[in-house]
C-alpha cells in the first residue's frame, strides 16, 4: 500500500509525487491518460514572477522559482530544457510605464529582482522590438522549462509508481475518511490522496463530496516555423496581460506575449475566455493574437505560423490555487487550479504539500490556497492577512 | 445564392477544396445542376494527382485524360476555379467560411452553405536508415516530377515499397528513359489473386505495366524492400533486404543507384473535415478516413466528401464519388429538382464495385510490423525535427502512452510537415493505429496575412 | 513567355521548361539539396513531391523559404541556397 496517491500525471500531480518520494514516502501516481496529456501539454512552460502582485501567489511563484532551479540543477544537462530567459514588460505610454514600474517596486520586497527600462533602451533587450514603446521593465528571475518533458522526468524518482490510463472513479471512505480510490481497474489505498487533477480537480472533489469551484478558461497559442536565428530573446508581454491574468471576464481577453523556444519556434498568446471544454478553433481569436505580435515585432509580418492549439486553465475565481488538506475529507489534499501558472507554481505547491504530508510546517503559509475558503460561510476570512 | 452583386461577400451555394477527379467531376456536376460553385485547389492547374499534366501542351497516355480535359474545359465555363489558393482552415458561423491563402500569400475567405472535402492523399513513408538523403523520393513525388514536370527524376533508380502504385511508377520511369534496377515490393503480391472479382477486373491494367516493365527488362521482386540509403551529401547505393512474411529482414545486398522512389500507400488528407468535427472511421488498413453516407455526406451539415479522403480506392473511385456528391449536393440544395439529377441506383452499384476493389487492394498489401526493425536508434524518425528512433523510445519510457503524448515529449510531428510525413511510423511505435489528425492551421499562414482582415470573394469575383 | 528559358542557383544559370516548379528545375540540373537542416546540417531536396514534408524549402528572390515543389519557376528568378 502507497503512503501517497496522486490523481493527475500534470506538471503540478508530478511536483507532487516528487517532493513527496524526496520526503520518503512511497506513492503512485494515476492518470487516466499518459504523463502530460492534461493541461500541463497545453502550456507554455514560463515560470514567471513579472505578472504578479505582492501577495500569496507572488509567494508562492518566488518560492517555485527557486525550486525549478534547483530541479533543473538536479537534473542535469539532458534533464529537461530551463532557460532562465527573463521577462521584458512592456508599455505603451508613458502612463503605464509609471504604473509598471510602481508594481515592480512593490514587488521588490518579496524578493523579486528588476531593471526599469527607458524607451530608447528596450532595443538592447529586443532588438527587434516595435519602436514607439514608451519602456518597459526587465525581470531576470523569468525562465521556461519544457513542462512535458520536465514533469516526466519529476516522475521518474525511483520511490515513485505511475500508472497511466487508468481514470479515477471514486473514493473509498472509511466514516468521514478517505482511505484510497476507486478506479476503472480497481480500488487502491493508500495513506493520503492528492487531488492534481488540474481543470478536473473539481470534478475528483465533487467524486469526495466536496465542492471546488474550478472552472476552465480556454487559451490558444500560435506556434510559428523554426527560425534559423533567434527574432525574440526574452518572454516579452504588454501590460495589458497583467490586467487580462487578473480578471474575471467571461468574454474573450487577448494580450500579446511573445516569445522564442530553444526549438527556434516562436510562442504567440495570450487568449482568455470561458467557454467550457470547446477546443473548435476560432479563426478571429487567432487573428487577433497574430496582430497583436505583429504590432509588438514587425518583424514578425513575414514569419509563418505553422500550428496552433488550445488549452483550459485550470481557473478559480479568485484567481489563487487550492493546496493543502482538505478538512471537508481527511486524508485528501488538494493542489490544483492553479490556472495560467501552473507550471510556474508546481514546485512549490509539492514542496509544501509534501512538508505537511510529514508533518512538518510548510514554508509559506498555506491559509490563502484553503481548499474550504469558498464555502460561503467562510468566504470573509480570505481577505485575512496571512501569519 | 445570397448577397447583393458587387463587392458584398457573397455566400455561394458549394466550395469543391481538391481539383482532382473527385473534386472537377464533383465541381461540376453541381454546377451544371445550376449551382453556384466555387473550385479551390492549390496547384497550378486542374488534375490533382492521378491527371498531373505539364503546362506546355504534351498529351500524357494517361487513361482518361481527354474526358477529363473536357470537363476541367467546362467547370472553368461554369465555376470559378481558383486555382494556387491553399485552404488553410475551414470555420462556421451562420455559413461555412473557406478560409484560403492567395497566390501572393494574401487571405481570402469564401462562404458557402455546401463543403465537397476532394483534397485527396498523399504518400505513405516508412522511416529506414538514410531515408532522408537527397535522392530519396517518395513513389508519387517521382510520379509528380515525371507526370507534371516531365522530369525524370534520376539515371539508375530503384522503386520499392508496398502495392500496386509501384508499377506504373516503375513502368513510367522505366519509359521515360531511367535505367530502373528493380521494382521490390515488400508484400507477397500474390494476395490480390484471393479476390477473384477485382484481379479480373483490372487484370488488363496491372499486365499492361507488368509488360513494360518486362519490356524495360526491370526485374520485379516481392518480400524485397530497401531498409537502407547510404551516401555522403546524396544518394549512392541502397540496402535491398530479402524479407520473410512479417518484413523481417533475412538476407542484404547493396545496390548502386542514385535514386530511389518509394512508398507504402497513401494517407488520406482529412485534417479539414476533422476541423469541422466530421466523423472518422478507421480504414482497412487502420488509418482514419471521413465517415459517409451513401450520398456522401459526412456526420456535419453541410459538408461532403468524395475521393481519397473517404478512403483509397484510386482514381475511378475518386471521380464517381465526385459525381454523386454533385449529385447529391443538388439534390440537397433544390430538393424539388426533377428526379433526372438524382443519385441511380446504377452509380451506386458501380461505387459499390470500385470500393470492394479499393478494400481488396488494401488487404492484399498491408503495412507488415517488420520495418520497425530496420531502424536503428539514431534512424531520423521525423524529419523536420529531427527526431530519432532512441528520443522516440525514451519518450515511451518515460511514460507517453501514444502518440500525441510522444510527440509533447520528443517533438515529432512538431514541425513544418506537422506530422504529415512520420504520423503513420509514430503512431505505430507508439502501439496504436494513426488517429484522426488534429490541425487547426492547415497551411503555413504568414502572421502578417492572419493579422489583417481576408478579402472575402464577392459577387464580381464569380464569372 | 517563351517556353525554354533561365533561373539562377546561387548566381549559376538553371534551364527551365515554362510551367515546371522550382523544385523540379533544381531537381533535373542535378542540384539535388538547396538547404541544410537546423540542427544536424543535413542536406535536403525534393522528398515528398507536392507540398507536404516541407523538405524543399528554398528562397527565391530573397522571399522567406517556400516549398520549391509548389512553387512555378518565372524567367530571372534567383534561388539562393543555404
Ligand atoms: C494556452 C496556455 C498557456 C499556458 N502557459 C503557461 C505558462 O507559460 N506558465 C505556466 O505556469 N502555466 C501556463 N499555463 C497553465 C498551465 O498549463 C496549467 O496551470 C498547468 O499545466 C496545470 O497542471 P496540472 O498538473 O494541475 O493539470 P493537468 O496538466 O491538466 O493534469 C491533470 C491531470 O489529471 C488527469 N485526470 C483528470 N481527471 C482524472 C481522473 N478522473 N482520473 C485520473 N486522472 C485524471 C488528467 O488526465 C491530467 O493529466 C498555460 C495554460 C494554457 C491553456
Ligand atoms: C503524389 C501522388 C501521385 C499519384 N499518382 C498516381 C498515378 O500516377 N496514377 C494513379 O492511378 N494514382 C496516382 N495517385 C493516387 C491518387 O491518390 C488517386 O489516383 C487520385 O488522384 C485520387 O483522386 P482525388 O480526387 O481523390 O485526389 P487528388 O487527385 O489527390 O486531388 C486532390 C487535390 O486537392 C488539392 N488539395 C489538397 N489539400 C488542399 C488544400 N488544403 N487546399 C487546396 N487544395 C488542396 C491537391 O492539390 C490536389 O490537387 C497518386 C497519389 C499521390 C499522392
Ligand atoms: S518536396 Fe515535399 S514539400 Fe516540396
Amino acid at each position: 500500500m502507497p503512503d501517497l496517491i496522486v490523481i493527475g500525471a500534470g506538471v503540478v500531480g508530478a511536483a507532487c509525487a516528487h517532493y513527496a518520494a524526496r520526503a520518503g514516502l512511497d506513492v503512485t501516481v494515476i492518470d487516466r491518460g499518459p504523463v502530460a496529456g492534461g493541461t500541463t501539454g497545453a502550456g507554455e512552460g514560463n515560470v514567471l514572477v513579472s505578472d504578479k502582485e505582492p501577495g500569496p501567489e507572488l509567494d508562492l511563484a518566488v518560492l517555485s522559482r527557486r525550486l525549478w532551479r534547483a530541479l533543473a540543477e538536479d537534473a542535469g544537462p539532458g534533464g529537461f530544457e530551463y532557460e532562465p530567459k527573463g521577462g521584458l514588460v512592456v508599455a505603451e505610454t508613458p502612463e503605464i510605464q509609471r504604473r509598471l514600474a510602481a508594481l515592480a517596486a512593490l514587488t521588490a520586497a518579496s524578493g523579486v529582482e528588476h531593471t526599469v527600462v527607458a524607451g530608447e533602451d528596450l532595443r538592447g533587450y529586443e532588438p527587434h522590438l516595435a519602436g514607439g514603446l514608451a519602456g518597459g521593465v526587465h525581470y531576470p528571475q523569468d525562465a521556461q522549462v519544457q513542462p512535458m518533458l520536465a514533469a516526466a522526468r519529476l516522475l521518474g524518482h525511483g520511490s515513485i509508481r505511475l500508472r497511466t490510463d487508468v481514470t479515477v472513479t471514486g473514493f473509498t471512505r472509511s466514516g468521514e475518511r478517505v482511505t484510497g480510490v476507486r478506479t476503472d481497474r480497481g480500488d487502491l489505498t493508500g495513506d493520503a490522496v492528492i487531488n492534481a487533477a488540474g481543470t478536473w480537480g473539481g470534478e475528483i472533489a465533487a467524486l469526495a463530496g466536496v465542492e471546488l469551484p474550478i472552472l476552465p478558461r480556454r487559451g490558444f497559442i500560435l506556434v510559428t516555423e523554426p527560425l534559423h536565428r533567434p527574432l525574440v530573446r526574452h518572454k516579452v508581454y504588454t501590460a495589458a496581460y497583467v490586467t487580462n491574468v487578473a480578471s474575471d471576464a467571461a468574454g474573450l481577453e487577448t494580450s500579446a506575449v511573445v516569445e522564442g523556444t530553444p526549438a527556434g519556434t516562436v510562442l504567440i498568446g495570450a487568449s482568455r475566455e470561458r467557454v467550457g471544454f470547446d477546443r473548435t478553433t476560432s479563426v478571429p481569436v487567432l487573428s487577433r493574437l497574430a496582430a497583436q505580435a505583429v504590432a509588438l515585432f514587425p518583424a514578425l509580418r513575414d514569419v509563418r505560423v505553422i500550428r496552433s492549439y488550445c488549452g483550459f486553465r485550470p481557473y478559480c475565481p479568485d484567481h489563487l490555487p487550492v493546496i493543502g488538506p482538505d478538512p471537508r475529507a481527511p486524508g485528501l489534499y488538494h493542489a490544483c487550479g492553479h490556472e495560467g501558472a501552473g507550471i510556474g507554481l508546481a514546485p512549490a505547491s509539492g514542496h509544501l504539500l509534501a512538508q505537511v504530508l510529514t508533518g512538518r510546517r510548510p514554508e509559506l503559509d498555506l491559509r490563502p490556497f484553503r481548499p474550504d475558503r469558498f464555502e460561503p460561510a467562510l468566504r470573509p476570512d480570505r481577505f485575512e492577512e496571512p501569519a | 445564392m445570397s448577397g447583393q452583386p458587387g463587392s458584398d461577400p457573397v455566400t455561394c451555394d458549394v466550395v469543391v477544396v481538391g481539383g482532382g477527379p473527385a473534386g472537377v467531376a464533383g465541381a461540376l456536376t453541381a454546377a451544371r445542376r445550376g449551382l453556384r460553385v466555387v473550385l479551390l485547389d492549390s496547384g497550378a492547374r486542374l488534375g490533382g494527382q492521378y491527371f498531373r499534366h505539364p503546362a506546355v501542351a504534351v498529351r500524357p497516355g494517361t487513361a482518361g485524360f481527354d474526358r477529363f480535359v473536357r470537363q476541367a474545359r467546362a467547370l472553368d465555363r461554369q465555376a470559378r476555379v481558383l486555382l494556387r489558393h491553399q485552404v488553410w482552415a475551414v470555420s462556421r458561423d451562420d455559413d461555412l467560411v473557406v478560409h484560403c491563402l492567395a497566390p501572393g500569400g494574401g487571405a481570402v475567405t469564401v462562404r458557402c452553405r455546401g463543403l465537397l472535402i476532394a483534397t485527396g492523399a498523399h504518400d505513405r513513408a516508412l522511416p529506414f536508415p538514410g531515408w532522408d538523403l537527397p535522392g530519396v523520393l517518395t513513389a508519387g513525388g517521382a510520379q509528380a516530377l515525371l507526370k507534371g514536370d516531365g522530369v525524370v527524376a534520376g539515371r539508375r533508380i530503384v522503386v520499392a515499397g508496398t502495392g500496386p502504385f509501384l508499377l506504373p511508377v516503375g513502368a513510367g520511369l522505366a519509359g521515360a528513359g531511367a535505367r530502373v534496377l528493380g521494382v521490390f515490393e515488400a508484400g507477397g503480391g500474390l494476395g490480390l489473386a484471393r479476390h477473384p472479382l477485382p484481379a479480373l477486373a483490372r487484370a488488363g491494367e496491372a499486365a499492361g505495366y507488368a509488360l513494360a516493365l518486362a519490356r524495360h527488362r526491370v526485374p520485379y521482386r516481392t518480400r524485397r524492400a530497401v531498409v537502407a540509403a547510404h551516401g555522403e551529401r546524396e544518394l549512392e547505393a541502397v540496402t535491398v533486404a530479402r524479407l520473410d512474411r512479417d518484413w523481417n529482414v533475412l538476407a542484404t545486398r547493396r545496390i548502386a543507384c542514385d535514386t530511389l522512389a518509394v512508398g507504402y500507400g497513401f494517407v488520406p488528407q482529412i485534417d479539414l473535415g476533422v476541423q469541422l468535427g466530421c466523423d472518422t472511421r478507421a480504414d482497412v488498413d487502420g488509418s482514419p478516413v471521413l465517415a459517409v453516407d451513401g450520398a456522401q455526406r459526412t456526420s456535419v451539415e453541410g459538408v461532403w466528401a468524395a475521393g481519397e479522403p473517404t478512403g483509397v480506392g484510386g482514381w475511378r473511385l475518386a471521380e464517381l464519388e465526385g459525381r454523386i456528391a454533385g449529385l447529391a449536393i443538388a439534390a440537397h440544395a433544390a430538393p424539388d429538382a426533377p428526379a433526372a439529377g438524382r443519385v441511380t441506383e446504377a452509380l451506386i452499384r458501380r461505387r459499390g464495385r470500385l470500393r470492394a476493389f479499393g478494400r481488396a487492394l488494401q488487404e492484399a498489401y498491408p503495412v507488415r510490423p517488420g520495418w520497425r526493425g530496420w531502424l536503428r536508434d539514431d534512424t531520423l524518425v521525423c524529419r523536420c525535427e529531427e527526431v530519432p528512433l532512441g528520443r522516440i523510445r525514451e519518450a515511451l519510457r518515460l511514460g507517453a502512452t501514444d502518440a500525441r503524448s510522444v510527440k509533447l515529449l520528443a517533438r515529432p510531428g512538431m514541425g513544418w510537415c506537422q506530422g504529415r510525413v512520420c504520423g503513420y511510423a509514430v503512431a505505430r511505435l507508439a502501439g496504436e493505429p494513426p488517429g484522426p489528425p488534429r490541425r487547426p492551421v492547415v497551411q503555413p499562414v504568414s502572421l502578417g496575412t492572419l493579422a489583417e482582415p481576408p478579402h472575402p470573394l464577392s459577387w464580381k469575383d464569380l464569372p | 513567355m517563351s517556353d525554354a528559358f533561365q533561373i539562377t542557383v546561387d548566381g549559376r544559370p538553371v534551364p527551365v521548361t515554362r510551367g515546371q516548379t522550382i523544385g523540379a528545375a533544381l531537381h533535373a540540373a542535378g542540384v539535388r539539396s538547396w538547404r541544410t537542416t537546423r540542427l544536424g546540417g543535413r542536406p535536403r531536396g525534393l522528398f515528398c513531391g507536392i507540398g507536404i514534408c516541407f523538405d524543399c524549402l528554398v528562397s527565391v528572390n530573397g522571399r522567406p523559404p517556400e516549398r520549391a515543389c509548389l512553387l512555378d519557376a518565372r524567367p530571372g528568378d534567383e534561388v539562393t541556397t543555404s
